[in-house]
């Protein structure tokens, strides 16, 4: 914690806080305004099983320029990036044990299902 | 945690608290620096606790989607990418108006600060205007939830009986016009032609092909749904509907905001709420970004 007094260096001497200068503004919203037109251009062309990965890989992308220029986080508190970052580890803890035992009860749901549902036949 | 920030307060501030005592300034705080740290602070907490929140339905929607990609791959046909690239922009907008009031405050802009807020709002307006239509487009098609989804009633005849009756009506009626049609092949082709094919140019010639009808109308073209499409439309409501729920909690807070920097409380020594709206307002933005990829542009 003692790099605190550090982030303050370029902060502006009447401010509390990081001043966005306009060019990083605009900047941020054409790069944002591109890689949503890239997406969606992109779901469009037949990549086969990858195209999730792209577009997902699009929107962290997306979501890392929101996150470091919206959000200032590139001027914030370490202390904030830090935790913004441990928020998304327990996320990915979450979701990566949720899935580790999806498939258990499949068998029997799949079961269900079909003793269940009617696909109704079409002529 | 407190202790730190308190140290550095003084540090930074040693040499130049000469502003005097804001009005904003909170009594249990010793700076206004102090005050903007533990906000701050605040805001991001809460802001994680939305991520962890919204998590839980990325679960659910990883989880289902990992196990019945069937399922995404034909309820999607059902969203319109346009309406939804439309509302991305929309959004991306409003997270550039709503930055950009957040330097305005910052820099005793008041009027510009007020037009921005203003424009933010009024996007988000327009995003929700936008979300209603893709609502109540699929409301009337009978794309709600569980039991309430029109490919569920599909799947059990026997407890919807009126729809099943509808259905087989319809399957009559198209198998009668289809024969007539036969007969008039070449002026069929023509009329094809003719049709508007509105928002999905592909499914349509598909859905003309296996089920010998023009794809648009009663709930029969849903016959082909796979088992438990319903549960898409769950994921899609609730995720986008939290969404939603959040858009209107930032309008309330940004008119919040209007009302005061009207009243001409936001300045370069205290913006604050400005700030910490902008961050929340940004993170609905943020979480939009997944949604829109997720939810719309499934292909394969």
């Amino acid at each position: 914690m003692s790099d605190h007094t550090t982030q303050h260096s370029d902060d502006h001497d009447h401010g509390l806080a990081h001043v966005m200068p306009i060019p990083i503004m605009i900047g941020t919203f054409l790069a944002l305004l591109f890689f949503t037109g890239l997406t969606v251009f992109i779901a469009d062309q037949d990549l086969g099983e990858i195209d999730i990965f792209i577009a997902l890989a699009i929107a962290t992308l997306k979501a890392g320029l929101v996150a470091t220029y919206f959000m200032h986080l590139r001027w914030d508190k370490p202390f904030n990036i830090l935790m913004f970052l441990f928020c998304f580890g327990f996320v990915a803890l979450f979701i990566g044990i949720a899935l580790l035992d999806s498939n258990e009860y499949q068998p029997a749901i799949e079961a269900y299902y079909n003793a269940t549902t009617e696909i109704v036949e079409t002529p | 945690m407190s202790a730190a920030v308190d140290h550095q307060d003084q540090a930074h501030h040693a040499g130049d608290d000469h502003h005097g005592h804001s009005p904003f300034q909170a009594h249990h705080f010793e700076t206004m620096q102090q005050q903007f740290d533990s906000g701050k602070l605040g805001i991001w907490l809460f802001l994680f606790t939305e991520i962890l929140m919204f998590s839980g339905l990325f679960c659910a929607y990883i989880i289902y989607r990992y196990n019945h990609p069937e399922i995404f791959l034909y309820a999607h046909k059902q969203l319109n990418t346009t309406l939804g690239a439309t509302n991305t922009v929309v959004l991306i907008i409003s997270s550039l108006t709503m930055a950009w009031a957040v330097r305005a405050a910052q820099l005793n802009q008041k009027k510009l600060l007020i037009w921005l807020l203003s424009a933010t709002l009024a996007l988000a307006g327009v995003f929700l205007v936008i979300k209603y239509f893709e609502y109540t487009h699929k409301f009337d098609l009978g794309l709600y939830t569980g039991r309430e989804n029109v490919m569920y009633q599909l799947q059990h005849p026997a407890d919807f009986q009126e729809l099943h009756e509808e259905v087989e009506e319809n399957l009559a009626k198209q198998a009668e016009e289809k024969k007539e049609a036969e007969a008039h092949a070449v002026s069929e082709a023509e009329a094809v032609d003719a049709h508007p094919s509105e928002e999905h140019g592909d499914e349509h010639a598909a859905a003309h092909d296996s089920h010998g009808h023009d794809g648009h109308g009663g709930p029969e073209q849903f016959l082909d749904a796979p088992r438990n499409t319903q549960i898409f439309f769950g994921i899609y409501y609730m995720m986008t509907g939290l969404h939603g729920f959040h858009i209107v909690a930032g309008m309330i807070a940004i008119g919040w905001l209007l009302s005061r920097s009207i009243r001409g409380d936001f300045s370069s020594e205290y913006f604050g709420p400005v700030d910490y709206v902008g961050l929340y307002w940004h993170l609905v933005d943020l979480i939009w970004i997944y949604l829109f990829p997720l939810l719309y542009l499934i292909r394969s």
